[in-house]
């Protein structure tokens, strides 16, 4: 019983005439959680009903805390017929679960109604008080926090990047269920928004777990999706990174680890204890659920993680003893592994498996006392071993036996200080751990400095499945073992790269009647293993000495693949930068361009479209029609984007996002990237127009779209300022024979079979750059290559964080929802055709942007993401959200120098292991050429990572004038929240006065106007996708926002047609999301996104339904200009809010 | 192929204040189009006129959402459906409220009710200013009206808080409730020379000098002990008309109006009367602004000088009015 919920609800306003012979509403109110209903008292005749109810406690497991939602229902007393409901309000109360967030939610919330959409507002408050759980076995994960963020949240550190974890429900949906034929639209809608919020709550609770049991607290780059199957059921599925993080507050200095989480703090211990290393490692198979004395190993009880595959279950483990230790406990045997290898798995320790450190205030700062100076136990030189390990890092992407093998050699010859060896043996550890881990995968697209080491390329699989009914939802293995499938494609398709892992992944379905497409996509990459295992921040100085200096700006380009063994042909020249490694001529990713990255000009978003059509089938025989037309979508769309990044003079894409979406008969692909002038990848060649053949092409015909195609190249050129330094060719290396178009994309398909089929992409013999002319259908494809316009002046885009080239934000913000719906004609449409109406839908959307925006110019669409859909025939929906954010024009045309681009500044401070670290190491050796080639030098604001030569030195100046400013900011953010305290409590007493002063006294009537328009009396709350919001700092995560709105009408012509109806929604779902931030006393909402938008209409009965699910990370964030007006400006217009509330 | 659904929703409301005015103007989706088509708007971004289009079909959609909470401006402020920066607030309640001065000259003085509100194609057709338009700015003067009906306290201060609108906005919505009250008459020939901002001015005047205490806002409550002793006052000012000689008639008139603003249904003739017995006599005279002016000073100062005259206080509150409204009325 650890959880007392209590629920105050204070006053409604604007709430809708229920009675129509009064002109007025009786409202009162029902506050559920759980099984547990508690009303207010009824608020006769009024629209502005004051209930002030008392508080309403429920008290409850923690469990249920973390599933179930707050529903709060306004109903409208009748004394003859049924109370009618006016409209709900559901409250995700898991913010209020872990301590570092939010300590109450209250404010204005709209009452929503599925049917009419809002409905005035009511005034709640909820507060939680969590008691202490010592169980071990409980299934609660109270706790663990939750970012939807693909990065390292601003405010926190990552002491341990633990790795994926995933996790997925099952129900029936409610929609399809007999019952719904007897009830109401909306019963039938609030069952389901419930049902979903239920499960998504229930998913999150099932991912903590995991994430405790590897013994993180946090699960970055949380990704939940729904599966809406229709007939066979909902499923609601979730993936994410896990991490340890630790808070950076105001007390600690930045390079001290001060404020080190107790679980990661003793890592240094471990490497001094040498009795319980890994030298004997315990192998456990699968122990039942431990519950004898805490030893220091053990293995996890497997049952408390129902699904059958989970990555994290194998290297989990509990001890009670404060001492650190290595827990060593193989993998076991998985039903699709073929080999059964002995593993080591390293993970972190905790201390007690409880939440107690995390839930109380104030215990988080235990760890303090441990707080090390990492120059003391970094001073270790290990460079004998150097060439050993960069060998190792090599092979061991392909041979695991090798690595086997390397890892007892690691332990072996190792030497120098005490804790040399075990540090050595920890490190190969880990490489084994990440190489062993069932899927080292990464759902994070931007790392810290030095995170990633190697890029190899984009992997990618999908699957035709034929959806069945879920049996028996508890036990949903048929779609575990579907997901299973595709990742362990994945992970062959990375090991094939030579990568031992993957980042930037994230998975997606697309269902059109009983067909579902599963696909994933991700970035085979090598990791730094510093950030593999604990207390890897404090001897990365000397860790590093164990890579090969690989300049951080070029390094992710390098090969990470045998030269001579090329997974796939390519074209390889030495590193335009470094000239020591090898790059590839081009290069997709799925992530965000690292900050560190040199690149030239300016990045732009690059499209492929495409249209396919199908014949209408049913069963198997779609489900095979299907799969047999994917890989020639994806050769064209891979075609498409190789030949439009030429177009544009780039050599690399990131953020590559391709979406396949299936209809009744067709099939529709989008892929979006950005791509961007890689200065240490060759610069690209032209496109080649090559003529072959028919009489009607005149070869005057073919040089004048030659002539088009340059054109269009040198204007490009001219557009993004792609001029890239020019360097003597003597360095560069001989290409690899046989010069090829390459693909680094690897996809595979399969049916609902296991057949597993590899295509090459690449185009056989032709060369790369040649477009040859044989047909119309080229001249077509060549004609749509060219018709993609360029942004109008003033306007850049681009799908990633980041905008390569421009780094100057100012403050203005517009996120922004765009859907277009196409009825396609019924006329026989071609592939072609259908290819240009798509194209242009596409193309015509962006021109409107630009439009609509151009108020904002110079300004640039950041994180446009588009999803495309196949609601029904002859429908084709395009979804588009995205951020446009004004730029400083002046500064940025000297941009490219300022190499630590917005994010990087902004999380210097708040990050500043990573740079401060990359110094250290980096100063010596490379400080130079960072500065050749970027022309840094010691330019301009303080860069550490360029600026600092003497590490000691700055690192001290560097520290406590960090440590002096946090100092200051957190005095006044506790100050400020004790104002705010006690205005508020102020606002309620005037709020009280005025309401017993009847109204028509006029001094209590020029109270209220007084304040008329002083300032908006509503929080503003900004969203964006991206994980930051220009000019500020995020100062506090207050915990995720997930929320799923049906909305539905049945007068649809008179709420002003499928647009009107559309537009409101989508309207109120941002009012709603705003909402709850504001309740939770946020300003912000970073990584916002919109992941589900369905949208089904019906004009002939005056129909239309839709549902949007909306996820994103709820901060405070304060101007980075003035921090102390800002805070206190913020928690002003808070209480302002509160005050005029109270007022109405 | 055509496009079912298109819709842009920001974060932070868009708006474009010109399409905002053409949607107040009551212009339908096409032809605003067609005017932003005119006004060069397509060379900005490059955009076609489909994007024009989609581009105005949203706003009028935002416009037509908001529209709601401009009927109580006071909810704007604090409603949560969309954010619209303050600054942005007020323009919307500012232009919303806004109203046509030759429209509201044809509306002047009667009644706002059903009746009017059917005569509204006649008036547009007038006025050219669009039935929707007209309309709108109806239904505005109507919802004031309602409002401030009720409520005691100053008539300006009352819109202006209610209405969140500024202060000159406040002053002609408060003359527009003053004249639709009181139903003066402003529809005859003679008074067609004047415009709305005329009469505006007068009922400023009205309102702040003759209602009582200048507190309550109508006429029915004008100060009437003040003016039911201005009859008294006829047999005394006599000698005094007398010694004024040659400005017998307009010294009549002016008393004579005096008098009959105790009868309410004689108020509403105020106007008409000052023309009439004043105004034109003076034109037909050729007197400019400068004579009138220094006749009126003189005039009433001239009360002071009989030691019989015993209602200074009255006398200068009733003249300072009629001789303000005087000046603003005189002209062509």
């Amino acid at each position: 019983m650890p959880g007392k919920l209590k629920a105050k609800i204070v006053a409604g306003r604007h709430l809708p005439v229920m009675d129509r012979a009064s002109d007025l509403t009786d409202a009162f109110v029902e506050v559920k959680f759980g099984n547990t209903t508690f009303k207010t008292d009824v608020c006769p005749k009024s629209l502005n009903p004051q209930w002030n109810s008392e508080w309403f406690k429920f008290e409850v497991d923690d469990e249920d805390l973390q599933d179930e939602p707050l529903q709060i229902t306004v109903l409208d007393h009748d004394t003859y017929s049924a109370n009618d409901a006016i409209g709900k309000v559901y409250i995700d109360i898991d913010p209020l679960l872990y301590s570092e967030a939010a300590s109450v939610i209250s404010g204005w919330f709209p009452i929503y109604d599925t049917i009419h959409g809002i409905r005035g507002e009511i005034n709640v408050i909820v507060k939680v008080e969590l008691f202490n759980d010592l169980n071990r076995f409980r299934q609660s994960s109270c706790g663990v926090k939750f970012f939807c963020t693909t990065c390292i949240p601003q405010c926190y550190r990552a002491t341990l990047v633990h790795g994926f974890v995933e996790e997925l429900v099952v129900n029936e949906d409610p929609e399809y269920q007999w019952i719904d034929r007897i009830r109401t639209p909306r019963a039938s809608n609030e069952a389901r928004q419930r049902l979903i919020s239920l499960m998504s709550g229930e998913l999150q609770r099932k991912i903590g777990l995991k994430v405790l049991e590897m013994g993180g607290n946090a699960v970055v780059g949380y990704l939940q999706c729904f599966d809406l199957e229709g007939e066979s059921g909902l499923v609601v599925r979730a993936i994410g990174t896990a991490c340890t993080l630790d808070k950076l507050s105001s007390g600690s200095a930045p390079n001290t680890n001060t404020h080190m989480h107790p679980n990661t703090a003793p890592a240094s211990n471990a490497c001094n204890s040498p009795s319980k290393d890994g030298k004997e490692p315990v192998f456990v198979e699968d122990l039942p659920s431990s519950s004898g004395p805490p030893t220091p190993f053990r293995a996890l009880p497997t049952s408390s993680s129902p699904p059958p595959f989970s990555p994290s279950k194998p290297c989990s483990r509990q001890s009670s003893s404060s001492d650190t230790d290595l827990s060593l406990t193989p993998k076991t045997e998985e039903p699709h592994s073929v080999r059964c290898r002995p593993g080591i798995f390293l993970c972190p320790s905790s201390p007690i498996l409880s939440t107690d450190t995390l839930s109380l205030p104030g215990s988080g700062s235990v760890g303090c006392g441990r707080g090390s100076n990492p120059r003391a136990t970094t001073s270790a030189p290990l460079s004998s071993i150097q060439s050993d390990s960069a060998l190792l890092r090599k092979s061991v992407s392909f041979t695991e036996d090798l690595l086997l093998a390397a890892s007892g050699m690691g332990s072996g010859g190792s030497a120098g200080k005490e804790a040399g060896p075990l540090r050595t043996l920890l490190r190969q550890q880990t490489q084994t751990a990440l190489e062993q881990r069932e899927f080292p995968f990464f759902t994070l697209t931007s790392f810290p400095p030095g995170f990633l080491l190697h890029v190899g390329g984009v992997v990618s699989a999908r699957s035709v499945k034929l959806l069945d009914r879920i049996h028996n939802p508890d036990e949903p293995e048929t779609r575990d073992a579907w997901w299973e499938e595709i990742r362990q494609e994945i992970k062959s398709h990375a090991r094939a790269l030579g990568c031992h892992a993957v980042v930037g992944y994230s998975e997606s379905t697309s269902i059109c009647e009983e067909v579902c497409i599963l696909s994933a996509s991700g970035t085979a990459a090598i990791l730094n293993p510093r950030y593999m295992r604990e207390g890897c921040l404090d001897i990365g100085c000397t860790d590093h000495r164990f890579e090969e200096p690989s300049p951080p700006n070029c390094g992710f380009c390098h090969i990470p693949y045998d030269e001579l063994n090329m997974p796939f042909p390519a074209q390889l020249t030495y590193c335009y930068h470094c000239r020591r490694q090898k790059v590839p001529d081009v290069l997709f990713t799925t992530i965000d361009l690292p900050s560190e990255a040199a690149v030239a000009g300016k990045g732009c978003l690059i499209q492929a479209r495409l249209c396919r059509l199908k014949k209408k089938a049913q069963g198997e025989a779609n489900a095979t029609a299907i799969s047999n037309l994917l890989p020639f979508m994806e050769y064209e769309l891979h075609t498409q984007l190789m030949n439009k990044l030429k177009l544009r003079s780039m050599n690399a894409l990131f953020g590559l996002h391709i979406q396949i979406s299936v209809g009744e008969n067709m099939l529709l692909g989008l892929a979006s990237a950005t791509g961007v002038y890689l200065t240490a990848l060759p610069a690209p060649g032209g496109i080649q127009i090559a003529g072959k053949t028919p009489g009607d092409l005149s070869s005057e015909h073919i040089s004048s779209i030659q002539k088009r195609i340059n054109d269009t190249i040198a204007v490009n050129k001219e557009l993004y300022q792609i001029n890239p330094p020019e360097l003597a060719e003597e360095g560069v290396g001989s290409p690899i024979p046989e010069p090829r178009h390459r693909s680094r994309l690897f996809r595979s398909h399969s049916e609902s079979s296991d057949e597993l089929s590899e295509l090459d992409l690449s185009h056989g013999k032709k060369d790369a750059f040649v477009l040859e002319i044989d047909d119309t259908d080229a001249v077509e494809d060549i004609h749509s290559l060219l018709i993609d316009a360029p942004p109008p002046t003033g306007f850049y885009s681009c799908n990633t964080e980041n905008m390569p080239g421009i780094s100057n934000w100012t403050s203005g913000v517009q996120m922004f929802t765009s859907v277009r719906v196409l009825r396609l004609s019924n006329a026989n449409l071609t592939n072609q055709g259908l290819n240009k109406i798509f194209t242009d839908l596409c193309e015509n959307l962006l021109k409107s942007f630009y439009f609509k925006l151009r108020s904002m110019i110079p300004c640039c669409l950041c994180h446009l993401n588009f999803t495309v859909a196949v609601p029904e025939e002859e429908l084709i929906q395009v979804t588009v959200t995205a951020v446009a954010m004004t730029y400083d024009k002046e500064q940025t045309q000297e941009k490219t120098a300022e190499k630590p681009v917005n994010k990087g500044s902004l999380e210097a401070e708040e990050q500043l292991q990573f740079p401060l670290e990359l110094c250290a190491d980096s100063s010596s050796s490379n400080i130079q050429t960072a500065s050749k080639i970027s022309g840094v030098g010691e330019s301009t604001n303080m860069s550490p990572r360029a600026a600092s030569v003497d590490y000691g030195s700055f690192a001290d100046r560097c520290s406590t004038w960090l440590e002096l400013l946090r100092l200051k900011a957190h005095t006044i953010r506790r100050g400020s929240v004790k104002t705010s305290r006690r205005t508020q409590s102020l606002a309620h007493s005037v709020s009280s006065l005025e309401r017993c002063s009847p109204l028509q006294e006029g001094r209590s009537r020029s109270l209220r106007s007084s304040r008329s328009f002083g300032g908006s009396s509503v929080t503003v709350v900004k969203m964006t996708p991206l994980s930051f919001l220009p000019g500020t700092r995020i100062i506090k995560y207050l915990g995720i926002i997930n929320m799923f709105f049906i909305r539905e009408t049945t007068s649809l012509r008179e709420e002003g047609g499928v647009s009107g109806f559309l537009h409101s929604f989508i309207a109120e779902v941002f009012a709603m999301v705003r909402a709850h931030v504001a309740a939770l006393g946020g300003n912000a909402v970073v990584s916002y996104s919109m992941k589900e938008c369905v949208f089904m209409e019906n004009p002939n009965k005056n129909q239309a339904q839709c549902l949007i699910n909306v996820s994103g990370d709820a901060v405070i964030c304060i101007s980075e200009t003035d921090q102390e007006s800002s805070a206190s400006t913020a928690n002003t217009g808070q209480t302002g809010g509160s005050e005029t509330d109270g007022a109405t | 192929m055509s496009v079912e659904l298109d819709v842009f929703v920001g974060n932070t409301t868009i708006m474009d204040e010109e399409v905002y005015q053409l949607w107040l103007d009551g212009y339908t989706v096409n032809d605003a189009v067609k005017v932003r088509m005119e006004g060069g708007v397509m060379d900005e971004c490059e955009a076609s006129k489909d994007v024009l289009l989609s581009d105005t079909m949203d706003q009028y959609r935002t416009f037509q959402m908001c529209e709601r909470l401009l009927h109580s401006p006071a909810k704007l402020a604090n409603q949560l459906l969309f954010q619209i920066p303050p600054h942005r607030q007020i323009m919307l309640i500012e232009r919303y409220y806004a109203f046509d001065d030759t429209f509201v000259r044809e509306v002047l003085g009667k009644k706002l009710s059903k009746g009017t509100k059917k005569d509204l194609d006649d008036i547009s057709a007038k006025t050219s200013v669009t039935l929707k338009s007209c309309r709108r700015q109806f239904d505005n003067f109507k919802r004031v009206f309602k409002v401030v009906e009720e409520l005691k306290g100053p008539l300006v201060e009352n819109i202006r808080q209610h209405f969140l609108l500024s202060d000159k906005l406040a002053r002609d919505y408060a003359a527009i409730v003053f004249f639709a009250n009181n139903r003066f008459e402003t529809g005859k020939r003679k008074l067609q020379y004047l415009s709305f901002q005329d009469f505006a001015f007068c009922a400023g005047q009205l309102i702040s000098n003759w209602t009582v205490g200048a507190v309550d806002n109508m006429v029915e409550d004008m100060d009437e002990h003040a003016f039911q002793t201005l009859p008294s006052l006829r047999g005394k000012t006599k000698v005094f008309i007398e010694m004024e000689g040659s400005f017998k008639n307009l010294s009549r008139g002016l008393i004579n109006i005096a008098a009959k603003l105790t009868n309410t249904k004689d108020v509403r003739d105020f106007f008409i009367d000052l023309v009439e017995k004043f105004i034109e006599p003076c034109r037909s005279d050729r007197w400019s602004a400068a004579d009138m002016k220094l006749y009126l000073t003189h005039y009433t100062n001239s009360a002071h000088i009989l030691d019989t005259f015993k209602h200074q206080v009255v006398w200068d509150r009733y003249m300072g009015v009629v001789k303000s409204c005087i000046f603003k009325m005189y002209h062509d």
